[in-house]
């Protein structure tokens, strides 16, 4: 480039103004890498849920168990393929703020419904056998540094409260990414034996496997037409519907994160905007000198915009690496508060774009006043 | 000598674009650090004060919330007699508990949300004496009949004074709307917990949790070890306000640290924004500074007088952004608890500590960003500066 001298000794004029410039934008996308990380954690129930698979609910409540002879009913449905039940546990491991989901599951069919969260055989095999045994995601293990065969003591008001133990048989991880990995799974066989009478027998929910998606909306209504008018009525949902519920209950504070955080990432950027003109606007009768010795008002405009452009994408390199280094940290800050906060490359992508759209927006403004602007009253105001 | 304070109003006043700018980056930083602590403090606020000092909970032993939790009728005679509970004219003061979910369509969007359903015992404004019916009347036992929170009302479709809801299996009229002064109660919906127990097939001899009225705020000590010595009861027995207190950890923990987060990146921010204006308001004014240190002014006046001008345009920025965010004191929304699953109103929080501290946080960045173009300002030479076009 014959120019490239010239655009980097003008981007080099004022080096404090240059790295601060540099570094509003670096701010700006952290920022903006951070929430659009955090909204999807938030919604990420909804976006990995699988869309072969219902859950099957009490209607009158969240909390109301089902009975688990309903399981085979729910089988006989054509277009079923498979069928497993659930059950929250909500014990705790060492102390509260330890939180991660424990289901107690049905082995039998969990890894046929489950398909994405992946159990080496071995560790399968051992778990079935172990009445006491225990399978935990990958994310849960390392949290707590627990290896297979470790006992995992967990308080309950279950088995006559206190603590109960439970042997670590296996971890499982999900080979879709952004799966949950942070769930508990125990036996249901134990937990049955052991439980107080109205839970004797029971599901907390069932999970179902379509043959083909398709199917969704018409197994949903059989089997809620199938408990009708029992003394156990269901609401089937889709995995997505049912993870969507969640997500909206949460809403406001996320509409609340993210309107603030919006508004002040555009603030930040207006601010950017800001100092690029003014740099500008300083230099005028610099590019009117270049005019005036025969440069085409082009040439002019295409100088500062490359200097805005240039800018956009150093601030934009070094925000995107800041918030690449930033956000795993935040994420351990974060263990069961949210999910796992992850970085995508669409996101990167989305960033870098963004801040080549502000750096050419920025500089467009005022690099169209350079290239149109007269010689002569340039000079004269000098 | 100091240089004099109206020298620097007016040149605030004669560069005001990019006085604005900073000003503008400060006070949005400033906002948002008052309303994320004052959402956090909202939220512990409300489940706080859902608890009094002169109540005790009762629950399974182990259990961490009242979801999880459960207690027979035969420890309920028991607990009855213990010694520290305040008796009224019919007994004991003391009210056993029914807590269920019922998914109710939320007004703003006409889906589903759970609220929390509560079965308590008929005297249990006597036990809860912050709690006021304002609209209609308390239910009466053994008919199904429903109390409402003023915020589940204002939340949900259906809980109007004199309408009538399905809720398990029996038809509801709602009879009274009561006032829990802002705690977590005002989102629930409370009915006779027999009936409640019936419609919900639950079996009746199991209540989630006992809430009993203590004689005085020390009688807790006595309660506890009688009941917890008892070889026939298997409980925990919780202060009512640290058992809410606990409930809001986790998500005022999320809310601080993600609100923390997002202020410290915008502080960084706004303190560019701050030492761009204040470099640029430096380099402008080079002869002037010049010419005041020819005048006899020392560096250091030099330097406190950009610093006090940065502190003006930092003060500024953090009141406005103090004064943008007011208006949303007292504001309601609504969110999931993560202990019960079920939705929970509260409203945001400022006090006058918060805005103080919002305050003193733009002031740090203001010096942050105006000491160091300030000493650039005081540490050139005079004759170079004065030479300068």
């Amino acid at each position: 480039m014959k120019f490239s001298r010239l655009i980097l000794a003008n981007l080099f004029r004022k080096k404090i103004r240059l790295m601060l410039t540099v570094g509003s934008f670096a701010v700006a996308l952290v920022l903006f890498t951070f929430l659009a990380v955090v909204k999807s954690a938030f919604s990420r129930g909804t976006e990995i849920a699988g869309a072969d698979r219902l859950i099957v609910v009490s209607r009158i409540g969240l909390m109301q168990l089902l009975p688990i002879s309903d399981r085979d009913k729910i089988l006989a449905i054509p277009g079923v393929k498979a069928v497993t039940h659930n059950h929250w546990f909500g014990g705790v491991y060492q102390e509260e703020k330890n939180f991660f989901p424990q289901f107690v599951i049905d082995p039998e069919n969990q890894r046929k419904v489950m398909t994405e969260l992946v159990v080496p055989d071995d560790q399968w095999n051992n778990f079935l056998k172990d009445r006491q045994g225990a399978i935990a995601g990958a994310r849960t293990a390392e949290r707590f540094h627990w290896k297979i065969g470790d006992r995992i003591p967990i308080k309950t008001t279950l088995y006559g409260g206190g603590s109960s133990e439970f042997n670590l048989d296996g971890i499982y991880h999900s080979d879709r990414p952004g799966g949950d990995e942070s769930q508990f799974w125990l036996q249901w066989k134990y937990f049955d034996e052991n439980a107080p009478a109205p839970v004797k027998s029971t599901a907390g929910w069932y999970v179902v496997k379509l043959d083909s998606p398709d199917d969704a909306v018409r197994v949903a209504k059989a089997i809620d037409e199938k408990f009708a008018n029992s003394s156990f009525e269901t609401k089937t949902e889709t995995e997505s519907a049912f993870a969507a519920y969640f997500v909206k209950q949460f809403g406001n504070i996320e509409l609340l994160i993210l309107t603030i955080g919006s508004v002040v990432f555009f603030t930040l950027l207006l601010v950017t905007g800001n100092t690029m003109a003014i740099s500008v606007r300083e230099r005028t009768s610099e590019l009117a000198v270049l005019k005036a010795i025969g440069f085409s008002g082009r040439a002019v405009l295409f100088f500062v915009l490359a200097e805005s452009v240039f800018i956009a994408l150093a601030g934009g390199f070094l925000g995107l690496t800041l918030a690449y280094l930033a956000i795993p940290v935040i994420g351990v800050a974060l263990t069961g508060l949210l999910p796992p906060l992850i970085l995508s490359k669409s996101l990167l992508t989305l960033g870098l774009g963004f801040a080549l759209f502000v750096g050419a927006a920025s500089g467009l403004l005022p690099g169209i006043g350079a290239m149109r602007m007269r010689v002569v009253n340039a000079l004269r105001r000098a | 000598m100091a240089i004099p304070v109206v020298y620097n109003v007016r040149s605030v006043k004669a560069r005001w674009t990019s006085t604005i700018v900073a000003v503008v980056g400060i006070a949005g930083t400033v906002g948002v650090f008052v309303a994320m602590l004052s959402l956090a403090r909202g939220f512990k606020a409300t489940l706080v004060s859902s608890g009094s000092a002169d109540n005790a909970l009762i629950t399974r032993a182990g259990a961490t919330s009242e979801m999880t939790s459960g207690v027979s009728i035969d420890s309920v005679k028991i607990i009855q007699d213990a010694p520290g509970i305040a008796r009224g004219a019919d007994g004991p003061l003391l009210t056993p508990e029914a807590v269920l979910m019922a998914p109710i369509p939320l007004r703003s969007t006409g889906t589903d949300a759970n609220v929390e359903l509560r079965g308590v015992s008929p005297n249990v404004l006597a036990i809860r004496s912050n709690i006021k019916i304002v609209e209609g009347r308390m239910f009466r036992h053994g008919l199904s009949e429903l109390v409402v929170g003023k915020n589940a009302k204002a939340t949900y479709s259906g809980l109007t004074l004199g309408s009538t809801i399905w809720l398990g299996s029996a038809q509801w009229h709602v009879v009274g709307i009561f006032d829990a002064g802002g705690s977590a109660f005002d989102s629930e919906v409370w009915g006779d917990a027999h009936l409640l127990n019936g419609a919900y097939k639950r079996p009746d001899t199991f209540s989630q949790s006992v809430t009993v009225h203590l004689a005085s705020p020390a009688a807790l000590q006595q309660l506890r070890d009688a009941l917890t010595a008892d070889p026939r009861l298997n409980v925990d027995v919780t202060r009512e306000i640290d058992y809410y207190a606990k409930q809001s950890t986790r998500m005022t923990q999320l809310i601080t640290i993600l609100g923390g987060f997002v202020a410290a990146i915008m502080a960084i921010g706004a303190v560019f924004g701050a030492l761009n204006t204040m470099y640029s308001a430096v380099a402008e004014r080079g002869r002037e500074i010049a010419t005041m240190r020819a005048l006899g002014f020392n560096p250091g006046s030099v330097v406190l007088s950009f610093l006090f001008e940065a502190l003006l345009i930092s003060f500024v920025g953090g009141v406005l952004g103090c004064l943008a965010v007011l208006p949303l004191n007292g504001l309601t929304t609504s969110t999931m608890n993560f202990q019960t699953f079920s939705n929970l109103a509260f409203a945001f929080k400022i006090t006058f500590d918060l805005l103080w501290m919002g305050v003193v946080f733009a002031l740090i960045m203001g010096v942050l960003g105006g000491m160091p173009p300030a000493i650039r300002a005081a540490g050139r030479p005079v004759a170079s500066a004065l030479r300068e076009l």
